[in-house]
């Protein structure tokens, strides 16, 4: 992976997999602390115990095409690599929480990368799933939560161009008045 | 801050013309492999890139959806196209400029764009 976007992008798809009915996400910048800290929480299906302890392990997986899964591993890796942390805890009925901490200004933590394209592609892909996404730079924040976008919405559907490409600009905008004029983090 | 206010005004615009994109079939299926293979090759910019395109080009009768790991690893990001009656059409490690390609020769003017298929990149 080349931006922890893409990693974001990799969990949450576990979580519509296990048929989430809202996944939440929130990155949180802290530059004094020199922190990032993304976690991604869903009400899907969880997993049992053993499977937990496990989930870290490249060679265990619940896809049967091949004998390999890297999304959790990697995504570890990429956390610890920088001096941070990673956790991963689920109940089976109640869902998961993936949690992972970088060090924000460490030489191999990977640029974050296109978060909005990541949370786009989620909302338009999973139209049954409802989304919550948080985003925090230095305390600055903003929210986008799904479930307000549908009941403005009422039957118009979130795929419609108009919505799409307002749910874009509503994205971009609040990102970078959050970073502050902080570019390519 | 831009809020969601606005979403308000786009309902109300949209309300009468809705059902129209919900009426039209989908008979062309477009499928990107979206696992961590995927993810990781490059497929969030092509996927982007086709839905945006289909989108804005107005192209009611495709959809465009994702998958997961289909066992060709090496070749993603992959690209299925299907279309009743016709063969699969499985295009490989593609690029949003070639998706752009796909979307204009082959789900506008129905022309396979044989140079991106996995039997041309395989040979």
């Amino acid at each position: 992976m080349t931006e922890l976007s893409l990693h974001v992008l990799d969990i949450a798809e576990n979580s519509t997999k296990a048929k989430a009915s809202l996944v939440t996400v929130s990155v949180s910048i802290d530059t004094k602390a020199d922190r990032l800290a993304i976690t991604i929480i869903d009400d899907g299906c969880g997993m049992t115990e053993e499977q937990v302890a496990h989930v870290t392990d490249p060679f265990f997986t619940t896809r049967t095409t091949r004998k390999v899964g890297l999304g959790v591993p990697f995504f570890k890796m990429a956390a610890e690599a920088t001096g941070g942390q990673f956790s991963i805890t689920s109940a089976v009925g109640i869902g998961t929480t993936v949690c992972a901490e970088f060090g924000f200004s460490h030489i191999d933590r990977m640029p974050l990368g296109d978060m909005n394209a990541t949370i786009r592609q989620l909302i338009l892909m999973h139209q049954d799933c409802d989304f919550l996404y948080t985003y925090e730079y230095d305390g600055r924040s903003f929210a986008l939560d799904t479930r307000e976008v549908r009941e403005l919405l009422g039957d118009v559907p979130l795929d419609t161009p108009e919505v799409s490409e307002y749910l874009k600009q509503y994205l971009s905008e609040n990102e970078s008045e959050a970073n502050q004029g902080q570019n390519n983090i | 801050m831009k809020s969601l206010a606005e979403l308000k005004a786009i309902r109300d615009k949209m309300q009468g013309q809705i059902g129209l994109r919900a009426e039209a079939e989908a008979n062309t299926r477009v499928i990107v492999g979206m696992a961590t293979c995927g993810i990781a090759s490059g497929a969030r910019p092509v996927l982007t890139a086709l839905s945006d395109a289909v989108l804005s080009k107005n192209l009611t009768d495709v959809s465009v959806t994702q998958t997961g790991c289909i066992g060709l690893c090496q070749y993603e990001p992959i690209v299925e196209v299907l279309q009743p009656g016709k063969e699969k059409v499985t295009y490989v490690k593609m690029t949003p400029e070639k998706a752009m390609e796909v979307v204009e020769q082959h789900l506008i003017r129905g022309q396979v764009v044989t140079e991106y298929t996995i039997q041309n990149v395989m040979k």
